[in-house]
């Protein structure tokens, strides 16, 4: 008999599973913080977090301690956050549109939420009001809505939404583009042009204490439906004669994962294919459930975006290479894999 | 009365697909609907599950207007399998099964033991007991719509709403379906094309051309040379089968 969890023995392999995921996580965050143009030992890292943390008053240099709690810690937490977000939303669009190429990235909503946060940040627009963040969910949803809009005029067949979603960060690439060019100044121009490929270079604590509650927020909300994602393997239809009320999951879902990729791209740009490669290679690992794959998506993306973001500072001597291109490094083929498997099985 | 319908209309993109349709499935009976291609049958099918809003008319299960019920009231009530059910999502037989019983948990109740009797029962009653871990993407078109039947028996219905359950299975698995459909002693509507499958195993017959009721009532009455002639343009001759004493249809070829 398998597939049962009997009373009192179900909870073992989750606890375990979940503290070696959540130790996997220390060590690939205790690694940042050693790594980068100032070497630092992990001895004196975990001593300057123990400083940090509880006070402990280890001897150590204050300026080592000073980038390691000030900018290295802040930014491993922060791609975590990220990571985790990308990758939840990539389990949750791909159930909800049927469609394993779904991702915030290829569907354009990421190109949306730049175009939001590139208007605030060079056209001022909204002002204090709406701020960058605020700008980028504004985006963020009106791509998703251009998004629907096409599907809808091209059949509405899941195979086409990824289409719509090109055609979507076409048009919202240019918007952004026309803003820059025109609007922005030489040095703007340089920075947003810089943030738009995705870096991590900017963030500091305030950036951590938006990011993570948004991350476990709409983790939280996607893995209270994780049944109902379920429910939608064969469709629509068959989930709504399962019992689930398409319209109000629909409503809540995309409108969780549009404000989880909003909150990332305002702070770290749009960091591409994280909601591609991870869902895929964790799927392979704990199989199609959502109860499971949303948690492991979750540990998983933010584990592979620490490790991401190390490698972007040591891959060229001196230099950092934006987030966006390491994950697009790892994305595009994995993109290519999976599409050539759809096609077969199609 | 289970399950049944009170002038029924239902359009897409100004096309009148379900006109004006009455009936009514008798508890514990199959009620086979028959009709030609675009006759509105699916249509139909998916207004009397609540799965489309209807434009006018009401659907009524067990005396209560099912457009006032949750989705997951109904979903505990009838159970749907489609035509067409395909996915790329890797799931085994024994995932979609479990999908079956989503109207009946909560978010975050536990699975429980009432639950896997019904998914291992569901499975026994189909014949794939012993094929829980096996890949949706291996299965057979017949073992698939097996897979989905013990999904839909999962839900614990009273009513069962299939569509052209038949489809691409060869005679042995046509038979086997529809014997195992009809022993199941829920009410069930099923659209089929094979008027001889229909004569054979439904309690009921109901007629459908362009979007109309044409005839309703047991085969022997409905299942006629005339009607056949009228709604499918087709010349047969009707008679009753010595073997199972039901009407059997022959063809002529013109």
């Amino acid at each position: 008999m398998r597939g049962i969890a009997l009373p009192g023995t179900g909870w073992l392999p989750w606890v375990l599973a979940g503290l070696a995921s959540l130790g996997l996580l220390g060590l690939a965050v205790a690694i940042a913080m050693t790594v980068g143009e100032m070497r630092i030992p992990l001895r004196v890292a975990l001593q300057a977090l123990g400083n940090g943390l509880f006070d402990l008053g280890y001897a150590v240099n204050p300026i080592q301690q000073g980038v390691l709690l000030d900018y290295r810690l802040s930014r491993a937490l922060f791609a975590a956050s990220c990571g985790g977000a990308l990758a939840v939303c990539g389990v949750t669009l791909q159930a909800l549109l049927r469609n394993p190429l779904a991702e915030p990235y290829l569907l354009g909503i990421s190109a949306g939420a730049s175009t939001g946060a590139v208007a605030v940040m060079v056209l001022g627009l909204g002002g204090a009001v709406l701020g960058v963040s605020g700008g980028a969910l504004l985006g963020a949803i009106l791509a998703l809505l251009t998004v629907a809009l096409l599907a809808a005029g091209a059949g509405g067949a899941s195979e086409r939404v990824i289409l719509s979603g090109v055609a979507a960060s076409q048009i919202f690439n240019a918007a952004t583009a026309t803003v820059v060019t025109t609007f922005a100044s030489a040095e703007q121009a340089r920075g947003v042009m810089f943030w738009l490929l995705g870096s991590l270079g900017g963030v500091r604590w305030p950036d951590v204490w938006l990011a993570a509650p948004v991350t476990l927020a709409g983790f939280a909300i996607c893995l209270v439906h994780a049944r109902t994602l379920d429910a939608f393997t064969f469709g629509e239809d068959a989930a709504a004669s399962l019992g689930v009320s398409v319209p109000r999951v629909r409503l809540v879902l995309f409108g969780t994962t549009a404000a989880m990729t909003a909150i990332m791209v305002s702070i770290a740009g749009a960091v591409g294919f994280v909601g591609l490669l991870i869902p895929h290679a964790v799927r392979l690992i704990v199989g199609p459930r959502h109860s499971r794959l949303l948690p492991a998506a979750l540990v998983t993306g933010a584990v592979f975006l620490v490790l991401a973001d190390i490698l972007s500072r040591v891959l060229i001597a001196r230099q950092v290479v934006p987030i966006g291109v390491v994950t697009a490094l790892f994305g595009a083929p994995a993109f290519a894999l999976i599409l050539t498997r759809v096609r077969r099985s199609a | 009365m289970t399950l049944a319908a009170r002038d029924l209309r239902w359009d897409a993109g100004g096309r009148i697909i379900v006109d004006g349709v009455t009936l009514a499935a008798a508890p514990g009976r199959m009620l086979g609907l028959v009709g030609p291609n675009g006759s509105g049958k699916s249509s139909l099918l998916r207004l009397l599950c609540g799965l489309r809003q209807v434009k006018s008319g009401v659907v009524i299960l067990d005396g209560t207007d099912i457009s006032g019920l949750s989705r997951r009231a109904v979903a505990r009530r009838i159970a749907v399998v489609e035509q067409h059910a395909g996915t790329l999502a890797r799931v085994t037989v024994e995932d979609v099964v479990r999908l079956g019983r989503t109207p009946r948990r909560g978010a975050l109740s536990p699975w429980t033991e009432a639950d896997e009797a019904a998914v291992a029962s569901a499975l026994a009653r189909v014949g794939l007991g012993t094929r829980r871990d096996q890949p949706w993407e291996t299965l057979s078109g017949g073992e698939r719509q097996r897979a989905q039947i013990a999904r839909a028996l999962a839900q614990e219905p009273s009513e069962l709403v299939l569509d052209e359950p038949t489809n691409h299975l060869d005679v042995r698995h046509q038979l086997d379906m529809l014997a195992l459909v009809r022993g199941l002693g829920v009410t069930s509507i099923v659209a089929l094309h094979d008027l001889n499958l229909a004569a054979l195993f439904c309690d009921e017959v109901a007629v459908l051309a362009g979007g109309r009721l044409l005839r309703s009532g047991p085969p022997e009455t409905v299942l006629t040379a005339g009607m056949i002639a009228e709604v499918f343009g087709v010349r047969a001759e009707v008679r009753l089968s010595a073997l199972s004493g039901r009407p059997h249809i022959e063809y002529r070829l013109d």
